[in-house]
């Protein structure tokens, strides 16, 4: 088992999927504690980064052609970008009606 | 690690004032970037912070997409996270003004725990999978140039890239439909 150096870490695969998994992880996190709709959505930003970073390390390391995971992530950008557009005007308006953004007061379908 | 995956095969570590060993060095600090921002952005209680550390993680990424032979997609990392969505979500947070709500505490006591250890068990599962699985290397057959990205999108991928094309559209009226209904003026 030959050792990397610390210095050659970037041109290891595993580095990116672990820096990935660490990303998704802050992800979950924020969505899980996150109590105001614009925390949460900024904690799904991050899981989409996750899986942008693990889709361009697999292109780089493993996939035979590099363009498909740089084309999909870029697909993802742009998911990405209209989800923040829908999510965010979503959020103007509950605020406009509720004057509130919190998770805790959008309570009017609770049984 | 998985020796056969390292692409230059170095058998002597580089030294420290090499250029790969400079190389190294701005991909760890860079790697230290994605994750502080990271944190920031999860951990942060005013979301103007969080943004702001989400704004520092996407420039941590767009280092790491250069260093995956990827400079365009850096480049769009950076016009689209850094430039546009994180920019939306601040205007959003100066309009909705968001205040998180500390006379209540938190929501319950368990939340932080549990969310913790759920995201930990998901990010520990990822982690052992990707370091005990062999992935297997295939031959390139392209170069994955910015040239070559374009030839792709514009045949094998075109009806992928209307279709996004059609999606954005729709998002953009849909965003302004919502935005405006309730508006007393």
């Amino acid at each position: 088992m030959q050792t990397i150096s610390i210095l050659s870490l970037h041109n290891s695969l595993q580095t990116y999927l672990v820096l990935a998994a660490l990303l998704f992880g802050m992800g979950i996190y924020g969505l899980v504690t996150r109590r105001t709709l614009i925390g949460m959505l900024i904690a799904a930003e991050l899981l989409l980064a996750a899986a942008s970073l693990n889709f361009m390390a697999f292109n780089r390391f493993t996939a035979p052609d590099p363009t498909v995971g740089q084309i999909f992530t870029l697909f993802i950008m742009a998911i990405a970008a209209a989800e923040a557009a829908i999510g965010l005007s979503i959020v103007i308006a509950v605020y406009r009606n509720y004057k509130s953004i919190d998770t805790e007061d959008l309570v009017e379908l609770k049984g | 690690m998985n020796p056969s995956l390292a692409v230059t095969a170095t058998t002597a570590a580089p030294g420290l004032l090499t250029a790969d060993g400079l190389t190294g060095v701005v991909f760890l600090i860079m790697v230290a970037t994605t994750i502080t921002g990271g944190i920031i952005a999860c951990c942060a209680r005013r979301l103007v912070r969080a943004v702001a550390g989400l704004v520092v993680c996407f420039i941590g990424m767009a280092a790491l997409y250069y260093f995956l032979n990827s400079p365009f997609v850096a480049m769009m990392q950076m016009l689209i996270y850094v430039g546009a969505v994180c920019i939306t979500i601040a205007f959003a947070i100066m309009l909705a003004a968001p205040e998180e709500k500390v006379k209540h505490g938190p929501s319950s006591p368990l939340s932080g725990p549990l969310g913790l250890i759920t995201a930990g068990i998901v990010a520990f599962g990822m982690v052992v999978m990707a370091l005990r699985t062999t992935f297997t290397k295939a031959p390139k057959v392209n170069g994955g140039s910015v040239k070559e990205i374009g030839i792709q999108l514009l045949t094998q991928y075109s009806m992928v890239f209307e279709l996004v094309s059609i999606v954005l559209l729709i998002a953009i009226i849909g965003a302004l439909v919502i935005g405006r209904a309730g508006r007393s003026k």
